[in-house]
């Protein structure tokens, strides 16, 4: 007796280990809600809380954290100006459909929540909103740009920028500039917004009437890109197509690079961030992407934005962080419109009625269905900095 | 082509070689399989990061506080998380195993707190440096980590074979009683292996940061389970295995990319493991007797 209950005790300390260090992701998320409640209610304000699934622990983490970063500055911006008083409940998915799921259904069955903002990747997203759809709660990606997600039901929304609407822009002015007739694509297979963008720039190469020299592909993980690099290298491409999120993507430039691939690379919503100049240096240069949002942008509100994020949280915004930072202020406005903060189908309402809304990415209306309507700037980066794209 | 692709199988591999080499080093002796390493080959990385992007020393000094930082963590994932589950009554022999499961998670959440999520860029003068022989390209660094592998894989076999510290570690690996009976300090000689294992997981940690100019918390977990099926592949507890089977699967991944397809390129290496365990289930210089442990 005595041993197996020895046997047991230290299983159970093994176990408790493991489980402990689990528990690090999702607590994180639980403190990160509560620091953010913060701010006080003020008498006149509307109340309301919004449910945030976001990408915070793994492998994809840097994405997670720019939205909730870039959704928390502008909480404080709208708690400030008092018209909303706004509260976040921010839960982490891990970038996992499984767990998105799981955590999206504990806010939605929690009834004092109003809408819901996330997953991060497009893939969590198809697992979550048609379960929101349902339940009859606001659902909206800020990141999710692949091909049919508006179209999940009534309740679906985002402002995420579809890849059908930017990477076609830039692979246009791309050819048109470069004259490119011969082009390589290299995209990671394992994930739905980067094989999204990959079948946008296939369909429209083919439009185009490119020559594909070669199709290549890569997993999340890997640090070594350079065996298919080798052979894009040896396939002679005018052009690299590269549905890459910008993690990845950063690296394949800097061994493109190296290896002497000094042709321009031309990237989806996911490859737009500034922290591709920070990973790649100069090998970042010859980048060009599609993008509703253009951080160096002249524009007063984009330059307000740089300098309240940075002062916030210490390094330049991204495009997730911008969409996420619009995001809430779509949410606030049409909490503002509906005047209440509970009632979900009268949000649901106002927010599928926002129209010409002025946010950071420019003039913003939701379609028919749900979906983006507005510009798409096509900028490169040259010199080490993200320029508008000139032909 | 071919001479560019050999090229990179053959850096590939030896990185693959130098990670199996740290585990193959604790199951010879421990029979232990260590998930933690791969944790440690990260932290290695983030600490080349650290001293030569941060704090800008010099490369060899880079090299040697990965080695030192590495080695003292195998001494508290020796100290803390093995030595309290050996040789008590009643241990499943496969708890050392979980605790290890469990050092690597706190390990990459603690990199994750510590450096942030996403790739941090390894920028050194020296990985810069390279030759070209008509149109193939080599660098300097992919050089360098062949070198190191095969030195380290010699240094590792005369060190085990002629050392008095090597025969004393034979024998422990042999029987853990009989050698303290016979006088040797089984205690010191096992915290010296986990040691010397983590800071060869620290080397190859310092070489893929420059190799591939790309170092994340997540960056442990497939290098170990690829170390992982590398020794199975190679034959567990063999040092020469290691080094074979960790060229053989980085040569064979880089070519199915080259002439096949890119996007089976990681399931290869659990092809190569399922066919070894039906072909020739010790491994390929893995000896019949080490089953009888």
């Amino acid at each position: 007796m005595k041993r197996y209950q020895h046997f047991f005790l230290t299983m159970l300390a093994a176990f408790s280990l493991l489980v402990l260090a689990a528990c690090g992701n999702s607590t994180s998320g639980g403190e990160e809600s509560d620091a953010t409640d913060e701010g006080q209610a003020t008498g006149g304000a509307i109340e309301a809380k919004i449910g945030v699934i976001s990408y915070l622990s793994g492998a994809g983490a840097a994405y997670g954290e720019a939205i909730t970063q870039g959704l928390k500055l502008a909480q404080k911006e709208i708690n400030e100006q008092g018209e909303v008083h706004i509260d976040l409940v921010i839960e982490d998915s891990a970038g996992e459909a499984e767990q998105a799921v799981n955590v999206g259904q504990k806010l939605m069955a929690d009834d004092s929540i109003l809408a819901i903002i996330g997953p991060t990747l497009s893939t969590e997203f198809f697992a979550v909103a048609p379960e929101a759809d349902l339940n009859g709660i606001t659902i909206m990606g800020t990141s999710t740009t692949v091909d049919g997600i508006p179209e999940i039901g009534d309740y679906v929304f985002r402002n995420a920028v579809p890849e059908s609407l930017a990477i076609p822009a830039a692979i246009e002015k791309a050819v048109k500039r470069t004259g490119a007739k011969k082009v390589a694509l290299i995209y990671g297979n394992d994930d739905a917004l980067t094989k999204g963008g990959f079948e946008v720039m296939k369909r429209k190469a083919e439009e185009m009437g490119l020559e594909i020299t070669t199709i290549e592909t890569y997993q999340k993980g890997q640090s070594d890109y350079k065996a298919q690099l080798t052979k894009i290298k040896n396939s002679n491409p005018d052009l690299v197509l590269a549905s890459c999120l910008y993690n990845e993507g950063a690296v394949i430039l800097d061994q493109a690079r190296k290896m002497g691939i000094s042709v321009p690379f031309v990237g989806g919503n996911g490859f737009n961030s500034p922290q591709v100049i920070e990973i790649a240096g100069d090998a970042a240069n010859g980048l060009i992407v599609g993008t509703p949002y253009f951080g160096d942008s002249e524009d007063p509100k984009i330059v307000e934005f740089n300098k309240n994020y940075e002062a916030e949280f210490g390094k330049k915004p991204d495009q997730f962080a911008a969409q996420a930072y619009d995001a809430l202020y779509i949410y606030a406005d049409a909490i503002k419109r509906a005047g209440t903060g509970e009632d979900r189908d009268a949000f649901r309402d106002a927010l599928a009625a926002t129209k010409d809304f002025d946010g950071i990415l420019g003039k913003f209306s939701f379609d028919d269905v749900g979906d983006v309507v507005m510009d798409v700037t096509v900028v490169e980066i040259k010199d080490g900095k993200f320029v508008e794209f000139e032909e | 082509m071919l001479i560019e692709q050999l090229i990179n199988g053959v850096t590939l591999g030896s990185i693959y070689a130098i990670v199996a080499l740290g585990f193959t080093l604790v199951f010879g002796v421990l029979g232990i399989i260590n998930m933690a390493h791969g944790e440690i080959f990260m932290v290695g990385a983030f600490i080349g990061v650290l001293t030569t992007s941060v704090l800008g020393w010099p490369l060899w000094l880079a090299f040697l506080a990965s080695i030192v930082v590495t080695a003292i963590l195998g001494y508290f994932l020796e100290v803390f998380s093995l030595r309290p589950l050996r040789g008590k009554k009643g241990v499943s022999h496969l708890a050392p195993l979980i605790s290890t499961i469990g050092v690597s998670i706190f390990l990459e959440n603690l990199s994750h707190h510590l450096f942030g999520a996403g790739n941090k860029p390894f920028r050194a003068e020296f990985a810069e440096i390279r030759f070209e022989i008509g149109s193939v390209t080599i660098y300097l660094v992919q050089i360098t980590i062949f070198v190191i592998s095969v030195i380290l894989m010699i240094g590792l076999s005369i060190w085990l074979s002629k050392t008095k510290a090597g025969k004393a570690l034979r024998a422990t690996a042999e029987n853990i009683e009989t050698a303290s009976i016979l006088g040797v300090d089984t205690k010191k000689i096992i915290t010296l292996t986990v040691m010397i294992a983590s800071g060869m997981g620290g080397i190859a940690g310092i070489l893929v940061g420059m190799a591939f100019n790309s170092v994340s918390p997540q960056m442990g977990l497939s290098m170990g389970l690829k170390g992982l099926a590398i020794i199975i592949l190679g034959g567990m507890g063999s040092v020469k295995g290691a080094v074979v089977g960790g060229l053989i699967l980085g040569l064979s991944e880089t070519f199915l990319v080259a002439y096949g397809d890119s996007g089976y390129r990681d399931a290869i290496a659990f092809i190569m493991i399922i066919l070894i365990l039906l072909i020739r289930p010790q491994g390929i210089f893995g000896s019949k007797a080490a089953e009888g442990r």
